[in-house]
């Protein structure tokens, strides 16, 4: 473990480069380049605020604010993005880098890294409009807001390992990436983000309640809709789950990782 | 710095008999295992000193990308292990894996990065690697619209830009053009002159022999062989001969060309065999006086029999050929069982590079009349120069050169 840990800082320069690489490389040939990663996200809030706002006048239980509702869809749809984008990225990450891999000697474990830090920082830029959003409609949520960083943490410590260890299985059994596309689906819509869990009928919302992201995703929506701290409660699962995850990579990874060249 | 110890090496690799029984055996522990181990490479032992350069050669499929693969330690032993001191630069099929979509510099930064540079060493590198790829304002298109030859000149030029330890080469220099392989072996006696340890894999016999201090011999997985250069290549090239005559007609040799033998067989060759310095050879060095053997048998009395060569270089063409007929050396009167040796003497006045002789036995001039045997590739071989100047060409014609002042007025005078 240790000595992973000292041969990926040894290649510290090569994982930070990869992640400006990525992110240069997706807006190459646009004429606005990085701008594009602030536009696109303002405008999902600006369809969201007027959509719901608006045209459907939807409204939450508790909060009266106008746009209450399209800020809870945001802040879901913000803490998922990040949790799908990690999964689907590491799900492909071996296979996707065969070429590199077999060519070259350098310490698997970089590449997923670089997957967790791109997708950590596109959240980051996502995030800054959310909060300058909310700053301008005056719904800052304040001190509450660092509590975003646990969130953070424990759905990137479960995306990470859940990501990892379907990337190594995905080497040897392709199948893996086409089936998480659609565990993904039906796992946003098991997921309250889009609707309130109080609206679930009993049965349903403790089977909802087991599904760690139920959790996280709630943590957002109480920082960000009612500024308050998120549930702990609801935080157990999704912990246990990333530590569970987490050697369960690590046993995955150890076992198979020297065996995935011989298969890509 | 720059020493390889290979021991007990070996790898092998996972055959399942279907995808569904990898599920089972990893998800069903108690059964047991389903696959059968495929050895690639068994028990491979040697030492690399470091500053010496080795080849390793054999047919394809003997195990020598498997071997290098295991030496940079991109994919893992299954037993033995390998202990390489120092920093290692390897090319291996083609290319550092560049990724396609990045641009050529962003490719090379990355390279570098893997190999351990930090970023103001990079900067400090990357007009010296610009300028050897030549590959112009390429270096910011993506890598995907580049040709494979400008892929290996960039390759190359991020694997030599740092003096690495220890440089592994598989083949990757037979894709560029004649120019950057001229260019690029400049690089690799420069490294070498400095104390780079190499180990390259090719089928360029002429390529093995000039660089390489030792060349190790695969075949089948084993390590057949360890020793000079030109000794391991002649038994090489003597396995592969071995091969191709098992098969009658039509024999495909080592690359990839195939050794046609046809004729009607009433009489056929034994031997066909250079002696050069006492003793038969498949390296010959330029200007030095050869005798080429043809060893042939009656199976058929005949009344005539004409005994032609050809010498062709490596593209096929023709750059010399003779018989018997024309040599006013008439052979006649053959009978059932009669064994004939026929040599030809001539000084090896050819370029640096590889030859083929091919054979005719026929009843006349013309092979169209009758033709008993006609063998090409009958033999190749290589010319290496030893120890004349430098020349390009297929033919060395030992030019004097006189060089003299000639006074503007005598010039003036000539016109």
């Amino acid at each position: 473990m240790l000595l992973y840990i000292k041969s990926l800082y040894a290649y510290r320069g090569f994982i930070l480069g990869s992640v400006k690489r990525d992110f240069e490389s997706r807006y190459r040939n646009s004429l606005l380049g990085g701008v594009w990663n602030l536009l696109s996200p303002l405008a999902t809030i600006v369809v969201y605020m007027v959509i719901f706002t608006n045209l459907m006048q939807a409204r939450l239980p508790e909060v009266n604010a106008d746009f209450a509702y399209g800020v809870y869809i945001f802040s879901g749809v913000l803490a998922w993005g990040l949790f799908s984008e990690v999964i689907n990225r590491s799900v492909g990450v071996f296979v996707n880098n065969a070429n590199m891999l077999k060519k070259l000697s350098f310490p698997r474990l970089c590449l997923p890294i670089v997957v967790v830090l791109g997708s950590a920082f596109n959240f980051f830029l996502v995030f800054l409009v959310f909060l300058v959003v909310l700053v301008v409609l005056d719904f800052s949520p304040g001190v509450y807001m660092i509590a975003v960083i646990p969130l953070l943490i424990i759905q990137l410590m479960l995306a990470a390992s859940l990501g990892l260890m379907l990337g190594v299985i995905n080497v040897f059994f392709r199948d893996v990436s086409h089936f998480m596309v659609v565990v993904l689906q039906f796992w946003f819509w098991f997921t309250p983000i889009v609707y309130p869990i109080s609206i679930l009928p009993e049965a349903i919302k403790s089977f909802v309640l087991l599904n760690p992201m139920t959790g996280i995703v709630s943590g957002y929506q109480s920082i960000f809709v009612y500024h308050r701290w998120p549930d702990l409660n609801l935080l157990l699962t999704p912990s246990l789950l990333a530590i569970v995850l987490f050697l369960l990579a690590a046993k995955v990874y150890s076992a198979r990782g020297s065996e995935m060249v011989d298969e890509l | 710095m720059g020493t390889i110890v290979v021991k007990g090496l070996g790898k092998a690799y996972k055959r399942y008999p279907s995808r569904w029984s990898r599920l089972k055996e990893w998800f069903l522990p108690v059964s047991k295992p389903c696959h059968e181990l495929v050895w690639v490479l068994r028990d491979i032992n040697f030492t690399v000193r470091a500053g010496e350069a080795v080849g390793i050669a054999g047919v394809n499929g003997a195990g020598k990308s498997t071997l290098l693969k295991l030496i940079t330690g991109t994919t893992a032993a299954s037993e033995g292990g390998v202990t390489v001191n120092g920093r290692v630069s390897a090319l291996l099929e083609l290319g550092m894996g560049f990724h396609p979509e990045f641009t050529g510099r962003q490719n090379v930064y990355m390279a570098c990065q893997l190999l351990g540079l930090t970023l103001p060493e990079i900067e400090v590198l990357m007009p010296k690697i610009e300028s050897f790829a030549e590959i112009g304002s390429y270096i910011d298109q993506p890598v995907r619209t580049y040709s494979s030859g400008m892929q290996v000149r960039l390759a190359f030029s991020v694997a030599t830009a740092h003096r690495p330890d220890i440089l592994i080469i598989d083949e990757a220099l037979s894709v560029g053009d004649a120019y950057f392989q001229h260019k690029s072996s400049g690089r690799i006696r420069e490294l070498q002159d400095s104390g780079t340890t190499l180990l390259i894999v090719s089928h360029d016999r002429t390529a093995l022999q000039s660089i390489c201090d030792r060349v190790i011999l695969l075949s089948a997985g084993e390590l057949s062989i360890d020793g000079k250069p030109e000794e391991v290549m002649d038994l090489y090239h003597a396995l592969l001969t071995e091969r191709a005559e098992n098969l009658v007609k039509r024999n495909v040799l080592n690359d990839g060309s195939v050794q046609t033998v046809s004729g009607s067989g009433e009489v056929s060759v034994d031997d066909v065999c250079i002696i050069a310095r006492g003793e038969k050879s498949e390296v010959v060095h330029v200007g030095e006086p050869l005798e080429l053997i043809v060893r042939a048998s009656v199976n058929q009395a005949e009344q005539a029999l004409v005994v032609g060569i050809i010498i062709k270089d490596k593209f096929g063409l023709p750059i010399y050929g003779t018989n018997t007929f024309r040599q006013k050396k008439a052979i006649e009167d053959l009978s059932v069982g009669q064994k004939l040796e026929v040599s030809f003497l001539f000084p090896a006045n050819l370029g640096i590079g590889n030859y083929s002789v091919s054979v005719a036995l026929t009843r006349m001039d013309s092979h169209l009349d009758k033709c008993f045997e006609w063998r090409d590739r009958a033999l190749v071989f290589s010319v290496v120069n030893k120890d004349k100047d430098d020349f390009v060409g297929v033919t060395w014609l030992d030019a004097d050169v006189n060089v003299r002042s000639v006074a503007a007025a005598e010039v003036s005078a000539d016109l």
